[in-house]
């Protein structure tokens, strides 16, 4: 295996040496995702493998081409999940690409986003190098946070070689139930049971039907049926993974933009279509009257930032713009593991 | 290390100069820079370390706090922020010639909201203070360190606090929403946002942990979780801590996360017993607290399959609390295992390391072989469910070379659980206190990472600067002291 971190950190350093830009992929199942595709390929999947897992010490550590759908089979096979639900849009999707896009599922709003289970990080920065970050371990402080940062960080910061994330027990129960509901009363009411002790782990409102799933033991499960009422939705779990893969009908279409908001933020009049998750933190829009500009406004007025998540033509920017002393910082942080620029170009910002 | 007071390194002129440049731009009652005012900053939590610092500040808001920065810029005068001085490494140990930023009067909670279940709270807010003020909607803020009764929110994201319920609820860096930050630049930035996934790199998660080094918090938006209906807690005791340490893994087996896991060896429990009369039992090699949260069914439901897996896990005497009271009482010793410490002896000297689980039984026989190497006692807690030791090390500062063996023992300790798989710091921070052994855990190339992502957020150097990441000229005279079997002496003296 080491053989493929010396191939990586030639490549690297190759392309470091003559400013030619690389594109780092695993399985290529989110290329679609953020700015426009450039470089040469540097394919991970020859990186691939779990190194240490006991579901006793609840992490889990694998090679960055590892395919999801692999670790995850092996994490079920004792009753363990990764509790971000990370997105599968395809059976390619490899463990280092999870990690680069930093895409999470329905269970994010309750049990939290990638960042938040990644405990470690093996990076191959710009000069070649190979740096360890963070550890196997629950709680470690030591030095700053890095492997947390590349979360999200779309291989801007380097190749992500190896992580470690945190997993937990698979729930014991789960059912879902619905309610027919305006968009309105829908947001009220998962922000009022929100506030309380229920086991919520998902929600999407849709079409004037809010539906949510409860996680967790028995007793508590049917303890919040009793409280919360509404019609039970047999063989759920379907549909819940429809959501997290984006197979649902309502994301049949060419242009989506995914709008992060407050929860409590009010209903966007934007036109078009939305399907709401994540008690109201996430909400789809397809079939916008509005321009992109006028989504940007109008989200950050309420205090979120909208993605052009999927789009013919991203001409508007994926992202929501920076200010501009986030920006500043976030380029020198590019620039001090990628002083070459070669990483990813364009596909973060 | 040894306890350094330096004599004043800077001429009257240039205090004269910087305190003149600060009361210019905040009330005369905010600048601090007599030794008699000065001298209560000195330290920390980690008290075997003292510097005064040449003055003090105490800005009343994020204006004064900007108009602090710009001055320390312009003058290069280094600034250690300062929330209540409760912690344990040194992070708020000042600098000779430096300035003090307390948060102290930054104290408001500026907005509460339990319909968002957030609140958005000043630095020097107190931790527990939050949650007081949450209460009555029946929420609360998770991560309670145990010092939270004083330790501040703004200290809290400079080391992402834990706490003894942190492996179910998360520590600092999973309950804190958005922090707003003065930069050295003069910036005002905002990082993370109550929107999930703030566009661009997750700077709030490099942010929080960061030891004070790249910004000075101005407000802090905190997630507010609904409290558990009700605890209950389980108290378990084991003939030897090798099958203490597989009950737990056993519990974890079982799909089970629960609230606390924590376990005490013998020693500490024979520690803290006389204080507290929690009804230890004093025979055994470790006692185990295993907490249920939730509604009463849950709770009910989660302690009876708790204790089937104790039991079948080679558990002795098992007690369940049934009445709050007795719930505290069985947390108590757990609780103040620190000052219990403080009463048997005159000094203890706190570690944080964090191991694989699977090697608690490893790292503890190191340990006892460790008491007998320096001569030591060690009492050692264990936040068993996120793997996070404190090895308390009983000495006396008064006893010729206690001290100085103390610290041997403790970077001992830390290199071992860093052989095992394990780091140096759990929850307390590098601060000043393990410096040295971060050259153990990382390699020059994430040290120089280090520094270029402190460079990004702080490009003078100004911020806390000789803390949490050593420079490789540290390292390299480190470790040539230590094949010398030694402390660093003149450990105060700023070296590069």
């Amino acid at each position: 295996m080491s053989e493929q971190l010396d191939y990586f950190r030639d490549r690297i350093q190759a392309a470091t040496a003559t400013g030619k830009p690389l594109r780092i992929a695993g399985g290529g199942s989110k290329d679609w995702y953020g700015g426009l595709l450039a470089g040469d390929l540097l394919d991970t999947r020859g990186h691939h493998g779990v190194i240490d897992y006991e579901p006793t010490e609840l992490v889990i550590t694998a090679r960055c081409g590892t395919p999801l759908a692999q670790l995850e089979a092996l994490l079920l096979e004792h009753r363990q999940m990764l509790a971000f639900e990370p997105p599968r849009f395809g059976d390619a999707s490899t463990i280092g690409g999870v990690v680069a896009a930093g895409l999470a599922g329905p269970r994010r709003a309750t049990a939290g986003g990638v960042r938040d289970f990644v405990l470690g990080a093996q990076l191959i920065d710009g000069k070649g190098e190979l740096l360890n970050f963070g550890g196997q371990v629950m709680k470690n402080v030591a030095g700053y946070d890095v492997s947390r940062l590349l979360a999200g960080s779309l291989g801007t910061l380097g190749l992500i070689a190896q992580v470690s994330l945190k997993v937990l027990p698979l729930p014991l129960v789960e059912t879902t139930v619905r309610f027919e509901l305006d968009e309105v009363t829908a947001l009220a009411r998962l922000n009022g049971w929100a506030g309380q002790p229920l086991p919520l782990s998902a929600s999407c409102w849709h079409a004037g039907v809010l539906t949510v799933r409860l996680s967790g033991a028995e007793a508590a499960v049917a303890a919040a049926l009793r409280k919360l009422g509404g019609e039970h939705v047999p063989d759920a779990a379907g549909f819940w993974t429809s959501l997290r893969d984006q197979s649902h009908g309502f994301f049949d279409t060419s242009t989506l933009w995914r709008l992060a908001l407050p929860p409590t933020a009010s209903a966007q009049i934007l036109g078009g279509e939305q399907l709401i998750e994540w008690g109201g933190g996430q909400r789809w829009l397809k079939g916008a009257r509005a321009g992109a500009e006028e989504i940007r406004r109008s989200v950050a007025a309420a205090g979120g930032h909208a993605t052009l998540y999927r789009a013919p033509d991203k001409g508007a920017g994926a992202f929501h713009p920076q200010g501009a002393a986030i920006a500043r910082i976030n380029e020198r942080l590019r620039r001090a593991f990628d002083p070459a620029g070669i990483f990813n170009r364009g596909r973060l910002y | 290390m040894t306890p350094a007071t330096l004599d004043q390194p800077y001429s009257d002129e240039r205090l004269r100069d910087v305190a003149g440049a600060l009361r210019a731009v905040l009330p005369a009652a905010c600048v601090l820079d007599r030794r008699e005012e000065t001298r209560p900053y000195e330290c920390d939590g980690l008290s075997a370390y003292r510097q005064p610092p040449m003055i003090v500040v105490l800005p009343e808001d994020e204006a004064q706090v900007l108009a602090v920065l710009a001055v320390c810029r312009a003058l290069a005068v280094p600034i250690v922020p300062r929330g209540a001085g409760t912690g344990l490494s040194g992070g708020a140990m000042p600098i000779a010639d430096g300035v003090v930023l307390s948060t102290a009067r930054l104290n408001r909670i500026v907005r509460l909201d339990a319909y968002s279940r957030t609140a958005v709270v000043q630095p020097g807010v107190r931790n527990l203070a939050i949650s007081e003020a949450a209460a009555p909607h029946g929420l609360y803020y998770a991560p309670d360190p145990s010092s939270q009764i004083a330790c501040t929110i703004g200290g809290n994201v400079a080391e992402n606090s834990g706490g003894v319920h942190c492996l179910k609820y998360g520590l600092t860096v999973h309950n804190v929403l958005r922090v707003r930050v003065a930069t050295i630049e003069g910036d005002i930035v905002e990082l993370g946002s109550e929107a999930p996934d703030a566009p661009g790199l997750d700077l709030l998660s490099v942010f929080i942990g960061s030891e004070g080094m790249l910004g000075i918090v101005t407000e802090v938006t905190v997630k507010l979780v609904p409290k558990p209906a009700c605890a209950r807690v389980i108290m378990a005791s084991f003939g030897d801590i090798v099958t203490a340490g597989n009950a737990v893994a056993h519990v974890i087996a079982a799909g089970i996360i629960p609230a606390g896991l924590e376990m005490m060896d013998q020693t500490s429990a024979r520690m803290v017993e006389p204080f507290v009369k929690a009804g230890y039992d004093l025979d055994a090699a470790a006692i185990l607290l295993c907490e249920a949260d939730g509604t009463a069914e849950e709770v009910e439901d989660e302690i009876a399959r708790m204790t089937a897996v104790l039991q079948a896990a080679g558990a002795g005497a098992i007690a369940v609390s049934t009445t709050e009271a007795e719930r505290l009482k069985f947390w108590s010793g757990r609780k103040n295992a620190f000052p219990a410490a403080g009463r048997i002896s005159p000094d203890y000297y706190c570690m944080d390391g964090t191991i694989p689980r699977k090697n608690l039984a490893q790292v503890l026989t190191g340990i006892a072989q460790m008491e007998v190497k320096y001569g030591l006692r060690c009492a050692n807690v264990f936040h068993a469910g996120d793997g996070n030791l404190h090895p308390l090390i009983l000495f006396d500062a008064n006893v010729q070379d206690e001290l100085h063996r103390a610290e041997a023992f403790g970077a001992e300790i830390l290199a071992l659980c860093v052989a095992v798989g394990g780091t140096i710091t759990g929850e307390h921070g590098v601060g000043i206190e393990k410096i040295d052994s971060m050259c153990v855990q990382f390699r020059p190339v994430e040290l120089a990472a280090f520094f270029a992502v402190k460079g990004a957020f702080d490009p003078a150097m100004l911020l806390n600067p000789n803390k949490a990441i050593p420079t490789l000229q540290r390292c390299a005279e480190f470790g040539r002291m230590r094949v010398t079997n030694g402390a660093l002496p003149h450990a105060g003296l700023p070296r590069f």
